[in-house]
Formats: C-alpha cells, structure tokens, sequence
C-alpha cells in the first residue's frame, strides 16, 4: 500500500476517484459495448499507450523522435517471426523483440546523443533509421520481405499464445495502457523524471550542475523503445499480418507522436486525452467520408481538424481543459 | 564486357547528375526557407506533388508544354508560399519543433488529399513529342526531356543566386538570415522578408515539380518520398547552404542511378538514407554547410 501512496503523492483525491471509476468502467466495457464500439475503444487505449511511451523521450527529456516506428516494427516482426517460423509464443516472443528495439534505440541513442545531434537533426537522424530498417525488412526473407509476414487468424482464445477475439486483446491493451500510466507519473516523481525536464528545459544549465546528461537521454530513449516495441508486439498479433511498408513507414511514426502531441506534451493525461480526440475525430471522418465518397475526404477533415488545434490550442487540448475543470497538474 | 560496364556506368552517371539537377532544384527551396526562418517544410513533397500535378493538368487539358507552364506555375507557388507564410506559418517562428512540425504536417495532409480528390489515385504522366529524342555525345546518350529540364533547373539556380547577391531584397533577406534581430534594429521588414522567402522557396520547389513530370510520372503517394529525398540532399549538403543543396541534388541523383546499375533497383534509397545517417554523425552541418549548427 505504501507504494501507492506514494504514487498517489498530493494528487487531489477528485483525480484519485475520477481515474477508479474510469477504471472500473473500462473494465466491465466489453460485457456492454457492441463490436464497434469495442474497437473504437481497443484503438484509443493503443494510441494511448505508443503516446506514453514516446511522450517519456520528447515530452520528458525533450528528444524529438519522428522514427518511432523503428520500435514498434522491430518488436512486432521479431515476435511475429519466432511464432511464425519456430512456434514460439509472443510471451516469450515479446522478450526477443523488447531486446532487439532496445538495442536499437540504444544505437540511434548513443550515435544521436553522442555527436549532440539536438532537435531536427536528431529527428532526420530517428527518420533516416527507421527508412534505413523498413528498406532493409523489404530485402529480408525470413521476415517475408516486401511481401508481408502473416500469422494465422484463430478464433479459440489461446492466451498462452495470444490468439483470440478483440475481447482479449482489448484486456492486454488496456493492462499496458494502465501499466504505461501508472510507470510515467512514477518516472516523473522519481530523481530521473526531474533530470530529465531539467534536460529538456535547458541541457546546457542541466549538465553545468551535474546532471549526467548522456545517461538520463538514454535512458528515456530505450524505456521509450521498450514500450513501443510491447504496443508493436500487441499489434502484430491483434492485426495479424507485417509489411515493411506499413510497420516501418513515416507515417506509423508520425501517428505515434500526435495523441501527446494534441493533447498536451509532458503531460500525463494529454496522451490519453489526445488518443480519445483522434480517434473521435478519425471514426467521425470515416463516416463522413463515406456519406461523401470523395477520396481523401476524410483525410482533408483530420488535417484540417489538426490545424485548427494546432493554431488555437499550440499547448494541447488536456492543459486547457484541466485548466476549465479547475484541476492543475503539476509537472509540467 | 568491361568496356560495356564502363559505358552503362558512365550513362548511368550522366542520368544521375540530369536528374539530380531537378532534385537540387528542390532541396533548394527547402534550405533556403530552413536557412531564412529556421522552420522544416515538412509539407515540401506534398508541394513538389501538387507542382507536378499542375504542369500535368496543364498539359493535358490546355496542351501546354510543362517547360512553358513553369513560370506560371512557379508565380503561382511564390503566391501561395507567401500567403501562407503571412497567413499560418508567421506566428509560429521560434516556437518548439513539434508545433512546426505538426503545423507542416497538417498542411502536407491537406495538399496530398486535395490532389487526391481532384486527380484521383492513378499515376499521370505526359507524353512529349520529344520523349523519345536524345542527344548523342560520342557513346554517351543525353535523353532530350532530361537534359531540357536539367538546363532550366541550372538557370533558376542562377537567376535565384543572382536574386541573392544582386537584388537589394534579396540581400536584405541574407542580412535577416544571417541575424534577424540585427536586421530589425536596422530597419529591414523582417515579417515581409520572411514571407517573401518562403514564396522564393515555394516557387523553387514548383518549379522543380513542373521539370519532374516530364521526367517521372505523378502519384500522390509520391509526396513522402520526396519529402524524405529533400531531407536527404539538404542534410548531405548542409542544411541552409545553397549550393550544398545543388551539390546535394547531384549526388544523391548520381548514387541513386548509380546504386540502381549495380545493385537492386530498390535497394538504392537504403543507400541515400545509409548516407544521410553517416553525414548526421560525422559531419551534420553537411559537406558544405557551416561550421557549428
């Protein structure tokens, strides 16, 4: 119990309630919610949690990283692949994928931070890596090259190996939605979480005291890699099918960073609250784009949906709304 | 055999560095507006795309040739580029990366899907009474549709640094690169210069779009490629330089015919982007760029 009190720290007890009965609602959702519904559901909690993994490098330490795909796809494609060729399960799978994205991140790390690549050099840098992969996954067989790797659809539940109903994947998401929630507020309580905004609001002044700088950056560069490869895992098999060209692509990246960015960088509940607005907004395009039949409609209504957040709430939407439901959160 | 080798190397030389000129013709809108403002075009391919499919409409519904409507279209864009300079850009210089980025990238998706909309999925192409003409210089064969549009690439990069160095605007707009508040204490119209630069850099890469058609026909698909490809040339030639951008431009096109002759066709962007990663760590300021970022 001490260990969450100690989460819980001076939060008000409103928050404390509000996140219970949150919790306990999502828990009994799929008993209520039709397949629709529990799909809507299943895509916000994922871009929930790849929003709290990459908000843990930018939005804590302040690395702009626009090739968060690289994880993600290496994690889905190296436990896709044991399963797929050697019948290993994803719960061991995941462990393979995890280390072989954390190395990988430690490499566009060590490399970027190294040679103090800072802001949009070190971001082409995160690009260049991941085109470089997506390329390479193309020529590489035993992935199934450019023509895609494809695990067999089962409806039996089989949790040993993960196969089964959006029923199960919706309780695995939601468990690493929760999980990636409640590690981020312990990160950004911990000695670690304060070095890393002392990086991301001034490096220099940060060093100059004693921060160890390098360290702290890579840090956050693999815990962020380590999450989107488990988000990339969970997609392999909830999807069931890898191509190069959609797990390694610029814009799987660029997807990765908009919840946070939308709803508020730094944050702990602008991921969430920017995955509920996207997708709100994605589904209600879809839908519309349909009545319409023009193609690319439903893209024109997200980009333009996106400018005018971007122009009237640069900040994101959670600061705002925190601010108008009379809550403040502290860390940022 | 190996004097066959040479010969396809040589040719294939010859249809990097013709191609590279359009793409340096690019890059360079992108470092002159990175250079000026300090802002990523993330919305550059997009741009590139939507020039394409304006000197492919032109052609096809007004039988103009692209080379012809390309001061028409290049005005176009220095409008455009202008207006939406002043318009959403401006209040956004000197604010965190992320919003600029996400501003371009709204700005992306809604020139992709607006072509999308309005030219459809399919690849369009023109068909040119001189596609099939060429030029031979000893064993060497100049395609006629590569090297026009190479040799009009060529005379805006010169108009462009006679802009640069003749014009007082143009090196007003140098003065406000160089030190933007040192430009406003002395006077200059730095909001206006700035707007000014971004229709200089639009038009740069409309330009570019109108001389790629007749290269390579248009899908809008395309528009992230050369996003990257833009990205790509002005790193490897230093981001802001204007002629690391056209030396760039030329490499990159050399590599990539260079990389197709000897190895997969597609394997030759994982070269680019293997080159772009080792520039970014021996040398980010690019091969001509500046000593310190």
């Amino acid at each position: 119990m001490s260990f969450v009190r100690r989460l819980a720290g001076n939060a008000p007890p409103r928050i404390l309630w509000s996140l219970a009965i949150l919790l306990a609602l999502l828990l009994v959702a799929p008993a209520v919610l039709g397949k629709y519904w529990l799909s809507v559901l299943i895509l916000i909690l994922y871009f929930a949690f790849v929003g709290q993994a990459w908000n843990i490098m930018m939005g804590f330490a302040g690395q702009l990283s626009l090739g968060h795909a690289l994880y993600a796809g290496l994690g889905g494609y190296i436990a896709a692949g044991l399963y797929f060729h050697y019948g290993i399960g994803p719960w061991a799978g995941l462990f393979a994928g995890v280390a072989v994205a954390v190395l990988a991140g430690a490499i566009v790390g060590y490399l970027g931070f190294r040679f103090s690549l800072a802001g949009v050099y070190f971001a082409l840098l995160t690009i260049a890596f991941a085109e470089f992969t997506r390329l390479a996954f193309d020529h590489w067989q035993w992935a199934g090259g450019s023509g895609g790797l494809f695990l067999k659809v089962e409806h039996a539940t089989d949790i040993v190996n993960l196969r089964g109903g959006p029923v199960l994947f919706y309780y695995v998401i939601l468990a690493l939605a929760a999980g990636a929630f409640i590690l981020c507020r312990a990160l950004l309580r911990s000695r670690l979480g304060q070095y890393w905004l002392a990086i991301r609001e001034d490096a220099e002044a940060a060093q100059a005291v004693g921060v160890p700088v390098l360290r702290c950056k890579m840090i956050a560069i693999v815990i962020s890699a380590a999450l989107t490869a488990l988000a990339g895992v969970w997609n392999a098999f909830y999807y069931n099918n890898l191509f190069p060209e959609t797990a390694f692509a610029m814009g799987r990246s660029i997807e990765i960073t908009l919840a946070p960015i939308i709803g508020g960088l730094g944050t702990l509940f602008g991921p969430i609250v920017g995955a509920v607005v996207l997708t709100g907004l994605g589904e209600a395009f879809t839908d519309l784009g349909d009545v319409l039949r023009i193609p690319g409609i439903k893209q024109i209504f997200y980009g333009l949906a996106l400018l005018v957040i971007v122009m009237y709430r640069p900040a994101g939407v959670w600061p705002w709304l925190a601010n108008k439901l009379g809550l403040t959160e502290r860390q940022s | 055999m190996t004097a066959d080798f040479l010969l396809n190397l040589a040719q294939a030389i010859v249809n990097g560095l013709l191609t590279g000129m359009v793409y340096g013709l690019m890059a360079l809108g992108l470092s002159v507006i990175f250079g000026v403002m300090r802002i990523v075009n993330f919305a550059h391919g997009e741009m590139m795309v939507v020039g394409m499919y304006l000197a492919w409409m032109g052609f096809e519904y007004l039988q103009v040739s692209p080379l012809l409507s390309l001061p028409v279209i290049a005005l176009l864009f220095f409008g455009a580029g202008y207006l939406l300079q002043r318009s959403l850009i401006s209040p956004f210089i000197g604010r965190p990366e992320h919003q600029q980025f996400l501003l371009l990238l709204a700005v992306a998706i809604l020139l992709v899907n607006a072509s999308l909309a309005i030219a459809g999925p399919d690849s369009r192409g023109v068909q040119m009474e001189s596609q099939f003409d060429s030029y031979e210089v000893g064993p060497l064969v100049f395609d006629a549709v590569r090297l026009h549009a190479a040799l009009a690439a060529v005379a805006i990069a010169l108009l462009l640094w006679l802009f640069f160095t003749r014009t007082r605007t143009g090196k007003s707009i140098r003065a406000a690169a160089d030190n933007n508040l040192a430009a406003l204490v002395v006077g200059l119209d730095v909001r206006r210069l700035y707007a000014f630069t971004f229709g200089i850099g639009a038009a740069c890469v409309g330009a570019a779009g109108a001389l790629m058609i007749t290269i390579i026909p248009v899908s809008p698909f395309l528009a992230v490629e050369y996003t990257l490809l833009a990205f790509v040339i002005v790193i490897v030639g230093g981001l802001g330089s204007m002629t690391g951008a056209l030396l760039g431009g030329l490499l990159i096109g050399v590599s990539e015919a260079v990389a197709g002759l000897l190895l997969q066709p597609s394997l030759k962007s994982m070269f680019s982007f293997g080159l772009l990663i080792l520039v970014l760590l021996l040398r980010p300021q690019g091969l001509l760029g500046k000593g310190s970022q």
